[in-house]
């Protein structure tokens, strides 16, 4: 409905350049969702996504810089890899510590970011420092889809029929409904909290490296406050932010949801503050519907409950 | 908690007599130690710092504290910075914030204040929010020179301007004005909404579009702020292509800004149909240049300004300037430089880069 709006307001919003635009924009957004999802519904939350973006963004930059001639399945491959190890280290610290996901989250967050100036310094890699076939890959498409968005849709797919039909998958819902309960039923919770955060980094390393494909510059300060936007995407996505319900679906919905809206409220020149706003408004939206539906829910149980005895 | 504290001591007192004293003995010669480093430290600002030029031997200290750290154009500015400190023989150091934000500048300041900076060297992301903050360090002697983006002038004792604003402005126009055919849409791509240098440049664009006939057909229809974010300024560019079918031309006065412009106009069917001029760095801008994206742009060396800077900060320290107009200093190998209007002192015209002449340039 928004689109159809839109595009009658602004022509030039539905041309093939603004639909590819507009993909284009979700993507990276997506597939960080998708990974915050899969923590979200285990009770926790990953704060550092968007410092991890920033590390890997750069490692790739660098990667491409110091071997020139490096294959990009490769590049792709250790970037996830390096995005899994930054992951591992977020869950260990949640698993073993005990200390709530979103004090130590926050804590990498400044940890990465403070790595990624350190490291980086004023050392920016340019598009021009990476070669041409990686940096097509966020322009070309295939039937008016561009590549990364179908690699997006790909993981999307994959990864809710594992949180579906899976028993590691279900366990996640059975966490995050109830962790207490679900170490007395047997459900390696440490386990499988780790795998959520390592699977969250494998997801920010391969959006990280998206990023750099589609973007000019990667440096210090790469994916600066990006995390805000995930969390709002999976929230306003249905996934409910003590965990225990929703799908990665419903993430990605809602991460094209919010980057369609920024775009739509742009093309139809609203005012960037009211952008903003108008975005703060969805998520309490979001979290208000979702409270009612819970609400009712238990309501109708009890009711049933009462029926049957 | 107090009478445990005595009741602590009281039973203790016996016992640890000497260890008592021997505590008694290190406190009294770590007062000293740090009297005689206190003594030292209060020393040199009255040595160096008189106008007689007697206290010659301390190194000048210069700090030089930019809008953002990591960022790379001001990395070009610091390294003139340096090569400049360095030829005076004085100690060259770098602070600032990661964000280039209002306010965070104001506690790098106090921290330069209370270790006795000879001269700070600031480029503010805010005219007016580091004013308290500087007329403190200048009430303990410090020296100001404001550097590529001017704090409100009762502040600073000088601003190095690279160029003068109103040529920077006026380059961008023609620019854009040849690239378009001298008729259309256009709009400008800024850094933050608050900085002071790109509104300057924005206020003398909107001027000469006003009032130059020459340009009576070219509309400015929007002025948008990617806060010299890479990825916000990219989107900013895209909302702006999304919002303005006509759209010809894009004025990005900032280095961020054109290259992240240029990265989305390179991938897109708008390469080559929109124009895009503004100030970019060489080095970021040469592919766009070599694929057909971005026709010509305009900067000056950006070396050249911390490099001034540096020679303004000990002339001003020396005695040699006050801030005055008119007042004259030499600025090594780049030769005098003279205060003008307003406490401003001007490095040089801006230079135009293009497929013909980008790669004589490596900054």
């Amino acid at each position: 409905m928004l689109v159809v709006v839109t595009a009658t307001i602004n022509p030039l919003f539905l041309t093939p350049q603004g639909v590819k635009d507009l993909l284009l924009n979700a993507t990276i957004v997506v597939i960080l969702a998708i990974g915050q999802a899969l923590v979200i519904i285990t009770r926790n939350v990953d704060l550092s996504v968007g410092s991890i973006l920033g590390l890997v963004a750069f490692g790739t930059g660098t990667l491409f810089a110091v071997y020139p001639g490096i294959p990009i399945i490769l590049v792709f491959v250790i970037g996830m890899a390096f995005g899994a190890v930054l992951g591992a280290v977020n869950g260990l610290l949640v698993t073993i510590a005990k200390v709530p996901a979103l004090v130590i989250t926050l804590g990498t967050l400044y940890i990465y970011r403070g790595v990624n100036n350190a490291w980086a310094g004023g050392t920016q890699y340019f598009a021009g420092d990476r070669p041409r076939a990686f940096s097509s890959l966020s322009t070309d498409t295939i039937f008016g889809f561009p590549l990364i968005t179908l690699l997006a849709i790909a993981v999307v797919v994959g990864v809710a029929i594992v949180l579906a039909y899976t028993r590691a998958g279900r366990d996640l819902y059975a966490i995050g409904s109830d962790p207490a309960a679900a170490r007395l039923f047997g459900i390696p919770v440490t386990r499988r909290v780790l795998g959520a955060f390592v699977a969250s980094g494998v997801l920010a390393g391969l959006a990280a490296v998206l990023y750099a494909s589609r973007f000019n510059a990667v440096g210090a300060t790469t994916g600066t406050g990006l995390e805000l936007d995930v969390v709002a995407a999976a929230v306003v996505g249905g996934v409910a932010i003590f965990g225990g319900s929703g799908t990665v679906v419903g993430a990605a919905i809602g991460a094209l949801l919010l980057t369609t809206i920024t775009s739509a409220l742009t093309a139809l020149r609203v005012d960037k503050f009211w952008q903003q706003a108008i975005v703060g408004v969805l998520i309490i939206a979001a979290i208000s519907v979702d409270r009612l539906v819970s609400l009712n829910r238990a309501r109708k149980l009890r009711v049933s409950e009462a029926r049957n005895v | 908690m107090k009478g445990r504290t005595m009741k602590l001591i009281h039973t203790r007192a016996h016992r640890d007599t000497a260890s008592g004293r021997r505590i008694a003995a290190f406190a009294a010669i770590a007062t000293t130690v740090a009297l005689v480093a206190t003594g030292c430290a209060a020393a040199t600002p009255g040595d160096s710092g008189g106008s007689d030029g007697d206290g010659a031997t301390e190194a000048l200290s210069i700090a030089f504290l930019p809008k953002q750290l990591n960022n790379p154009y001001t990395d070009v500015v610091l390294s003139g910075g340096k090569a400049g400190t360095e030829e005076i023989g004085g100690e060259y150091s770098v602070v600032g914030p990661l964000e280039a934000s209002a306010s965070s500048q104001v506690s790098f300041i106090n921290t330069l204040t209370q270790q006795g900076t000879k001269v700070i060297v600031i480029a503010a992301n805010d005219p007016d929010a580091v004013g308290p903050a500087l007329e403190e360090a200048r009430a303990a002697g410090a020296k100001i020179v404001a550097f590529d983006s001017d704090t409100n002038p009762d502040y600073r004792d000088v601003f190095i301007s690279q160029v003068v604003s109103k040529d920077v402005a006026l380059i961008q126009v023609e620019q854009i004005a040849e690239q378009i055919g001298g008729s259309g849409e256009i709009a400008i791509l800024s850094a933050t909404a608050n900085a002071t240098n790109q509104n300057e440049w924005i206020k003398f664009i909107e001027e000469e579009l006003a009032s130059n006939p020459e340009y009576a057909d070219i509309t400015l229809v929007a002025k948008v702020y990617g806060d010299d974010d890479d990825a916000k300024s990219f989107q900013e560019a895209q909302g702006l292509l999304s919002a303005y079918p006509n759209l010809k031309g894009i004025i990005s006065p900032t280095t961020v800004g054109i290259a992240a412009t240029a990265r989305y106009l390179s991938t897109t069917d708008f390469k080559g149909k929109v124009a895009l001029v503004g100030l970019g760095l060489p080095n970021e801008m040469r592919e766009f240049v070599k694929d057909g994206t971005v026709k010509e742009f305009a900067l000056w060396d950006p070396a050249q300004l911390g490099y001034v800077a540096a020679f303004a900060g000990q002339a001003l320290v020396d005695g040699t300037i006050t801030g005055a107009v008119g007042d004259t200093f030499m600025a090594g190998e780049l030769g005098e430089k003279e205060v003008g209007e307003g406490g401003i002192v001007i490095v040089g015209p801006p230079t135009r880069f293009n497929a013909d002449n980008i790669d004589d340039y490596d900054f």
